[in-house]
């Protein structure tokens, strides 16, 4: 059986991958954020996933204005890195598990997510500079990639809530699927920041460090966290950061933080990563079934008196039929 | 004017943000479309080689056609552009999307990484119109 273990949230800023790309991570300004990464990119080597699937968005490059699928999910054997107006990054061509993508996108359409099945689609900054962060620069990326774009960029994208429910929906498509392979998921984009307009520049840490530690702790609180919220304290762009909630959906209840890195800023953007690994949940369940001792007493009291709640509609019934002759 | 934009949105009292929404994007599918086509080099260099020749492919408002000649970034977004759109635009003329979002701020490239180095644009007095109404 395939199975989720751990989830990965980072941002996906292509200054990033540009900085890379050119040499410049010895530069001050950039090995403050990718010393951030060497402890994530120990880890994931550890962790050796057979699979990850990366949420990310398209950034006006696979998808124009022509059509925008909220949902869009990448089924095909591989994927390349496109020209996004500097040249195409040269990064490895990210091959896709096209069998496990199929099955996770007919288990979620059966699950009531109309998710758009994508079998050519070139891949931006949004999907490659998360490798790049979490790989680094090898000659082929070590696993398989699924990757998950949703709509960001037209409004509005989906709601924090849908993003979580189909990430439960995907979390339940790979644990039916017979071969053994392990999957790590990714939420990308973020953290707070705005590109566009006169208020470009904005960034909250603030916002961004409640929005870590809710993640982890108490996802529920962010699902109902609308659009206007995450624009108007995090930037027009940080509403992104609803992609990380199809990541942490995917995951137990339980999770431990295993590890946090937040810098400001990588170009425009707060750079945000941080490590979710599920742990079992059987402790939380138990505690859950538990009944309250008001609610064994109200079962108790149901018990013992259900014929006289009976008695009592009867003769309700018989005044409405009287009440009805009355008025005839 | 906006004559199309009958109704008030719950983001319109952000201050200096453009939401892309399904109204600003039926209004700017010619620009976004051009700048889409620069993703590919010999667009590029057929765009950079005459301007105006180019954008007659494009069904596009004088005001557009005005604003991407200009680089007028604020105003292309007005008209319906979207930043990952108009960013296309930016790079084939050299500029990063800090480049970018700097001249939209009005504030030199400078200055505008120095805000960001120093942590960034506060969200204190830039979360509604009425904070900047009395700057």
């Amino acid at each position: 059986m395939a199975k989720i273990v751990a989830g990965v949230g980072t941002s996906h800023v292509p200054a990033i991958g540009a900085a890379l790309d050119n040499g410049k991570t010895e530069e001050p300004y950039w090995k403050r954020v990718f010393s951030g990464y060497e402890e994530s990119k120990r880890w994931i080597e550890k962790i050796k996933p057979d699979v990850c699937i990366v949420v990310f968005n398209d950034h006006a490059t696979a998808f124009s204005v022509d059509v925008v699928p909220t949902f869009a999910l990448g089924c095909a054997d591989e994927f390349i890195p496109a020209d996004e107006g500097w040249g195409p990054r040269p990064v490895p061509v990210v091959k896709g598990h096209s069998a496990l993508a199929a099955h996770i996108a007919q288990s979620v359409i059966l699950d009531e997510f109309d998710l758009t099945v994508v079998n050519k689609m070139e891949v931006d900054h949004g999907l490659t500079v998360p490798l790049s962060l979490m790989f680094g620069q090898p000659e082929e990326w070590p696993c398989k990639i699924i990757p998950l774009a949703v709509n960001v960029v037209l409004f509005p994208p989906p709601t924090g809530h849908r993003c979580f429910a189909l990430g439960e929906a995907i979390r339940k498509a790979v644990e039916s699927y017979p071969e053994d392979l392990k999957v790590v998921i990714f939420g990308t984009g973020g953290m707070s920041h705005q590109i566009s307009g006169q208020r470009a520049g904005l960034i909250n840490s603030k916002f961004d460090k409640a929005f870590l530690d809710n993640l982890t702790a108490n996802p529920e609180k962010l699902t109902k966290m609308k659009h206007v919220e995450y624009m108007r304290e995090a930037g027009a762009e940080g509403v992104e950061m609803v992609m990380w909630l199809v990541m942490r959906g995917a995951l137990n209840t339980n999770v431990e933080e295993v590890y946090r890195f937040y810098t400001v800023p990588a170009s425009n953007t707060a750079v945000g990563n941080i490590i979710l690994e599920n742990r079992p949940e059987s402790r939380a369940r138990a505690t859950a079934k538990k009944p309250t001792r008001a609610k064994k007493v109200a079962a108790v009291r149901a018990k013992a008196a259900p014929a006289k709640k009976k008695v009592a509609k009867k003769a309700a019934a018989k005044k409405k039929v009287a009440a009805r002759k009355a008025r005839r | 004017m906006k004559a199309t934009k009958a109704k008030k949105k719950e983001y319109d009292d952000i201050p200096g943000t453009i939401v892309f929404d399904a109204d600003q994007s039926r209004m700017g599918y010619g620009i976004n479309m051009f700048c889409m086509s620069l993703l590919k080099e010999e667009n590029r260099k057929a765009f950079k080689a005459d301007e105006e020749k180019y954008l007659d492919q494009y069904k596009l408002t004088p005001e557009q056609r005005e604003a991407i000649l200009k680089r007028q970034w604020i105003r292309m977004l007005e008209l319906g552009g979207n930043i990952y759109f108009t960013s296309k635009l930016g790079a084939t003329d050299g500029l990063s999307f800090q480049q970018v979002a700097a001249k939209m701020t009005g504030s030199t490239q400078q200055e505008y990484a120095d805000m960001m180095l120093a942590g960034g644009r506060p969200v204190k007095g830039n979360r509604r119109k009425s904070e900047w109404e009395h700057k």
